[in-house]
């Protein structure tokens, strides 16, 4: 694909075509071919994604009624709704979040506005960078290990949560400090020369600058921890519960763990697929709806910034 | 009064400031303490060399060499199809796309990135493995074949979004010296351009890797499961992550097998730390070379 620029040979510099001059050249050749490939390429790629979406919302679409997205499931999940499951995952994003949006951005202000350049913010780097490379299925058998068992949390949307959390600090952390660093240099050079301490500028000026941005990034992460399967698979997830969790030490039902469920045990298959299809579409609405929310808002504000 | 609270908020900021050290510590240590009982019981050797896995046998053989090869099987083939499809993807964006399509894919590409893992298993398994069976004549759809396509267009958009970015890092008057030394456009991205991106393409390229290794629900779903060693493209094979997802469930706690679980996780973290650590040197380099400072 990437052919080194020490290949170049000198018969390549030739001049180019004089005005008026038509002759089809080998080079002229293998531009054509190249560039149709990468049309090739980008056509395939959205053209597998978008069959993708196109066969669940196709397929989905029947599924999806009032009483599929308000009831809860009747006779071995064949019938009724999946409503505990959209309860389930909304719990469980929300307690994920509320677990790493402070301890995110706690970090993301040291790293940018206390860091004294040391060994200290490198090892923070490092692990955030890591951190974030760490396999799902891994932090599910942490939180399993830790929350679950060590903590006593058992099975609950405790334990999923701060697993989830764990899982999405990382990207909290970056995107506020994204957010962070496009504040103006010179509002907070204006706000301590009038007086103002450290904090109070970061209080006052800082964090309401830099808050649509972190809001942002914190959307965008939301969309992404709404659709793990892997780390709640046994921290937080169950395939049938009776109705709605009673309190955060309660398992739940997830949307993403619940297509799982369907797809792989149960005794009707036919049905189960449908409702899965079902599943799918609200999970991929909800997914999507957030994320390219997320991304429009950050456009906006990075023609704000003009970076 | 004041600079007591002043230092007080610097020191709040800087204790909750490690708390991913601490995490990834814990993690380290949890995955270490659970999987230490396994290798009392085999030698690591045979633990990662041993061909056969029969965990719930009587008596149990632990040997992951199967769970490896099937999860280098899978990532290497979802890097052929990643590869080419996103920095190719990449490369139109950049090169051919004019402003209007650029303002629409690449959001478009970046929101794509996000669809769950769990609806590729789910997509894979309900439409793409029956089509790949009926079209191949094959006995299963559910095969390292199919999990290989999955998977390397789910980690297409990643691929293509950080190459897109390395791309767009590289300064105009490069590409501007080449044109005007009379070489086509096509010569001046493949020659000069995407040389230049070189380095943050192979960042692009190692993170894609690093997330097909870890992905866990896409093969689970649709390699298959069958815990042998693969003799061709089209067996059904049960990679390392989705070893644990099946049978952590059923794994008594403090049981050899519950450790041997552990023991894998602790070889695909390690993996994955080891290919984080390898991106991240590549690309604090590709940043140096372009004079962009860290």
């Amino acid at each position: 694909m990437i052919v080194s620029s020490k290949t170049t040979k000198t018969r390549d510099f030739e001049f180019p075509n004089a005005p008026g001059q038509k002759t089809l050249r080998s080079k002229d050749i293998s531009q054509a071919i190249g560039f149709t490939v990468l049309v090739l390429c980008i056509v395939f790629a959205l053209m597998f994604l978008g069959s993708l979406i196109y066969f669940i919302v196709a397929n989905g679409l029947s599924v999806i009624s009032w009483e599929f997205l308000t009831q809860v499931p009747r006779r071995a999940m064949t019938q009724g709704g999946v409503a505990p499951a959209i309860v389930g995952t909304f719990y469980l994003t929300l307690g994920a979040i509320a677990f790493s949006l402070p301890l995110g951005l706690a970090c993301a202000i040291y790293l940018t506005e206390y860091s004294p350049k040391s060994i200290a913010v490198n090892v923070i780097r490092l692990s955030i960078n890591n951190l974030a490379g760490v396999p799902s299925i891994v932090y599910g058998l942490f939180g399993f290990a830790i929350f679950v068992k060590v903590f006593g949390f058992g099975v609950s949307i405790l334990s999923g949560s701060l697993t989830l959390g764990i899982m999405a600090l990382p990207g909290i952390i970056s995107a506020s400090q994204e957010a962070i660093l496009a504040v103006p240099q010179s509002y907070k050079e204006a706000s301590l020369a009038l007086g103002a301490t450290h904090w109070q500028t970061i209080k006052k000026i800082v964090l309401p600058t830099a808050l649509p941005g972190i809001l942002t990034g914190v959307i965008l992460n939301v969309g992404r921890v709404a659709g793990e399967t892997a780390p709640i698979l046994f921290t937080a997830a169950t395939f049938y519960t009776r109705g709605y969790p009673d309190s955060i030490f309660s398992e739940v039902m997830a949307l993403p763990y619940h297509i799982y469920a369907l797809m792989t045990e149960g005794t009707r298959p036919e049905v189960q697929t449908q409702i899965a299809y079902g599943c799918s579409l609200i999970l991929l609405c909800l997914v999507l709806t957030i994320s390219a929310l997320a991304i429009i808002l950050r456009q906006r504000q990075r023609r704000e910034y003009g970076s | 009064m004041t600079r007591f609270r002043e230092n007080l908020y610097k020191w709040i900021f800087t204790i909750l400031a490690f708390a991913s050290l601490v995490f990834l510590v814990g993690i380290i240590l949890t995955l270490l303490k659970e999987a230490f009982p396994i290798f009392a019981e085999i030698k690591l050797f045979k633990f990662l060399l041993g061909s056969q896995w029969y965990p719930t046998y009587e008596p149990p053989d632990f040997g992951i060499l199967p769970l490896i090869l099937a999860s280098v099987l899978v990532t290497f083939g979802a890097m052929v199809v990643a590869v080419p499809i996103g920095v190719g993807s990449a490369l139109y964006i950049h090169e051919l796309a004019g402003e209007t399509q650029r303002a629409f894919l690449k959001p478009i590409i970046e929101i794509l990135a996000g669809i769950p893992s769990i609806v590729f298993g789910f997509f894979g398994m309900v439409i793409v493995a029956p089509f790949l069976q009926k079209l191949l004549g094959i006995p299963t759809g559910l095969n390292a074949f199919t999990a290989s396509l999955v998977l390397g267009i789910m980690a297409t958009p990643t691929v293509c979004s950080i190459s897109e970015d390395a791309l767009s890092f590289v300064p105009r008057s490069f590409r501007e010296a080449s044109l005007a030394l009379g070489a086509n456009r096509w010569q001046t991205l493949m020659r000069v351009v995407a040389p230049a991106a070189g380095s943050g393409i192979s960042t692009a390229i190692i993170l894609g890797i690093g997330r097909a290794v870890g992905e866990t629900m896409t093969v689970l779903m649709v390699a298959g499961g069958a815990a042998v060693i693969p003799k061709s493209i089209f067996d059904p094979v049960r990679p390392m992550t989705s070893t644990i997802a099946a049978e952590m469930g059923e794994a008594v706690m403090g049981s050899p097998h519950y450790s041997a679980l552990f023991a894998i996780a602790l070889i695909l973290f390690l993996i994955t730390l080891v290919i984080n650590i390898i991106a991240e040197i590549i690309s604090r380099r590709y940043r140096l070379k372009l004079g962009l400072g860290r």
